[in-house]
């Protein structure tokens, strides 16, 4: 789970991790409201879940309330990469000497956080690390010592911060460390992280992502997610314990696992389609579950056909059959079905479509013809 | 002779009189398993279907000499199930949990590593050796006996291609699934190491998806050291960055765990890669043909 800035630091702010006063604004009138209890200059943010909003505007300083109602009404509604700001985060100007970056990060591939600081704060880090790698402190952690004094005077010399900084800066990173334990984040991103003129540091940026396995143990973090800003129908399968993940075609695509659906999203682009969805109903599921999986798919009304592909292990097929036709009866088809089903129960399953002989079921023997007809039926439906 | 699932298995299962837990245990035991054994904390003294249930892994370990640990306990006590089935000797342990938090398997990854301890998973569907032993929830029916390795981030992506194997008339040696999760036990490399040394295993196959760059890693160890032939199959390459895909490992991060690049990393190293599961069968098919 992705948090929105002002979240992130939200959670810096209680592990003692200094950042600017703020508040959140969803109305050009709230932001003018809190920059009057600021007063002074203060940095107008959009609030969204991607990176680079700087860049097309997304963030402006400003002097007054009225400048900042000004450009709260810029900001809100602006399209930052797809990601509509539908919040403003209201901060408080701070005086910056330096710029810095800081990152911990779950390194999957050395099984163990990695540590990054680089005194080229406020670039984008895969810049850094491919331009200017000399300039990029990397150090991993061992999991079983954690976070250690020394890992910090390691770091900040080898990323040639200046001696009279390293004082204040260590319990800084200390700190960030602690936030990504006890969070269970799997990345802590600040950029920057900035030197004051008082010779302080404060995050000035926060990137959080939450391990969506852990947020059982933490129902403050998961309380944090932004409902309404959820696309429909990923809010809908998240209710129902589905993964869903809407992608811009007209092919809409179920099946069962995530690796099988992942793969039949590819073969529906192989055969000259365009995906409209990602959704894995999961292991052995219901009849029932196969008809909300379906309505799922098909509320989304971009979708022209459908795609079904079940390899039955704990699933049974004919479990799936009976859902389908369970939910052509409940809801109103708006897109032609095909379905390919194999694996445990299979027959049992395709000799119940036979049955039902719907005529808005077409059933194909492998996942390849399959996904040629779904794509076909799509290209006739546009 | 296969590997992890093997007629010298003596399987523990943690988890045994839970709703899955009873279901596996007696189906992998009807498979010709040798289940000696089930763990559910309280329940000491009692049986399911005649296999005794322990209050402790250890306690299977001492009275029935579990060398092999099947795990189907809820996310939330996952981790410690892992970590007492290590404490307790057991060698091989197979963990099909989904949804154990990353942190936690930091922890137990780096703490069984050095003891040499085989942990599967989690977010796997197990181990089957066609005609031998299955451990876990792979429907060993899709599969038959034969001389191919086959190993998969994927549970239902795997039975898609044992089923085109199978079609084929080829058959495996040993399934294996490695997880879905960002950190497992033992990734492809250690997979193409024990195919290596296993007898029956003559050909490998490797079924990879986005996230992690573990394939790429498995890419240099095939050209170095595995002389059996490799086949893959890479699943996602239509998936956005930034979204995780089912499998909590299953994310492209910034421009990292691409499949296009894994693709790369391993025709590079002159390993055959199938752009789907049909081509990837197919492949494997006309290495298996012309000997």
């Amino acid at each position: 789970m992705d948090l929105y800035e002002h979240q992130g630091k939200e959670l810096f702010a209680k592990a003692g991790i200094p950042v600017a006063a703020g508040y959140v604004a969803y109305t050009v009138d709230e932001a003018r409201a809190a920059a009057e209890k600021l007063g002074g200059v203060v940095v107008v943010k959009s609030q969204v879940l991607v990176g680079g909003r700087g860049k097309v505007g997304g963030v402006k300083v400003v002097k007054d309330p009225a400048s900042a109602a000004e450009a709260a009404e810029a900001i809100l509604g602006l399209d930052i990469k797809g990601h509509i700001t539908r919040r403003l985060y209201i901060e408080a100007g701070v005086k910056i000497a330096k710029e810095y970056y800081f990152s911990v990060t779950f390194d999957r591939s050395a099984k163990m956080p990695l540590l990054m600081l680089t005194t080229m704060g406020g670039m984008d880090v895969e810049d850094v690390a491919a331009n200017h790698p000399d300039k990029l402190a990397r150090l991993h952690v061992d999991p079983a010592l954690g976070y250690r004094g020394f890992h910090g005077v390691q770091l900040m010399s080898e990323a040639g911060i200046p001696v009279e900084e390293r004082k204040a800066l260590a319990p800084m990173l200390a700190a960030l460390y602690g936030v990504f334990q006890q969070d269970d984040a799997m990345l802590v991103e600040v950029n920057p992280l900035v030197l004051l003129e008082d010779d302080t540091f404060l995050a000035a940026d926060a990137k959080v992502t939450i391990d969506d396995n852990a947020l059982f143990r933490h129902p403050d973090i998961e309380a944090m997610r932004d409902l309404a800003a959820m696309d429909p129908q990923e809010q809908a399968a998240r209710e129902h314990h589905l993964a869903y993940v809407k992608l811009d075609g007209d092919v809409g695509i179920l099946g069962n696992g995530a690796g099988l659906v992942m793969s039949t999203v590819d073969v529906i682009a192989q055969a000259g389609g365009r995906p409209a969805n990602f959704l894995d109903v999961g292991g052995g599921a219901s009849a029932e579950k196969i008809t909300t999986a379906l309505e799922i798919v098909l509320s989304n009304d971009k979708v022209n056909s459908v795609l079904f592909n079940i390899f039955g292990g704990i699933t049974r097929c004919d479990e799936v059959a009976k859902g389908l036709l369970g939910a052509l009866d409940a809801t109103t088809i708006t897109a032609p079905i095909v379905v390919r089903l194999d694996g445990t129960n299979a027959e049992e399953g395709r000799a119940l479509l036979a049955e039902a002989a719907r005529p808005e079921i077409t059933v194909e023997k492998t996942m390849l013809e399959a996904a040629a007809t779904a794509v076909r039926l799509a290209k006739e439906a546009s | 002779m296969a590997i992890i699932a093997t007629k010298d298995t003596r399987l523990v299962v943690q988890g045994i009189t839970g709703r899955e837990g009873t279901f596996h245990a007696l189906r992998n035991r009807d498979y010709g398993t040798n289940v000696v054994a089930g763990v559910t904390p309280g329940r000491a003294g009692q049986n399911v279907e005649g296999i005794p249930v322990f209050d402790s892994v250890a306690d299977a370990v001492a009275e029935q000499g579990a060398n092999t640990s099947l795990i189907l306990v809820p996310p939330r006590f996952a981790a410690e199930a892992i970590l007492e089935a290590a404490e307790a000797g057991v060698e091989q342990i197979i963990c099909i949990t989904e949804g154990i938090p990353a942190h936690e398997m930091l922890e137990v990854y780096h703490y069984i590593r050095p003891r040499g301890i085989r942990l599967l998973g989690p977010n796997c569907p197990g181990a089957l050796s066609p005609g031998i032993a299955n451990v876990g929830i792979i429907p060993a029916e899709v599969f038959k006996q034969g001389p191919i390795g086959l190993m998969s981030r994927s549970g239902t992506l795997t039975y898609q291609i044992g089923g085109e194997l199978a079609a084929k008339g080829l058959g495996n040696s040993t399934i294996i699934g490695l997880g879905g999760d960002p950190i497992v036990g033992t990734s492809f490399i250690d997979g193409l190491d024990m195919f290596q040394a296993d007898d029956q295993t003559e050909y490998i196959v490797m079924v990879g998806e986005i996230g992690g760059n573990e394939e790429e890693k498995a890419a240099e160890v095939i050209a170095e050291r595995i002389t059996k032939p490799v086949v893959a199959y890479i699943a996602g390459f239509e998936a956005p960055p930034g979204k995780t895909m089912g499998h909590a490992g299953a994310i492209i991060s910034g421009s990292a765990g691409t499949a296009a690049a894994k693709k790369e990393a391993l025709e590079a190293k002159g390993v055959r890669v199938g752009t789907n599961p049909t081509e990837a069968a197919q492949l494997m098919a006309d290495l298996v043909t012309k000997g």
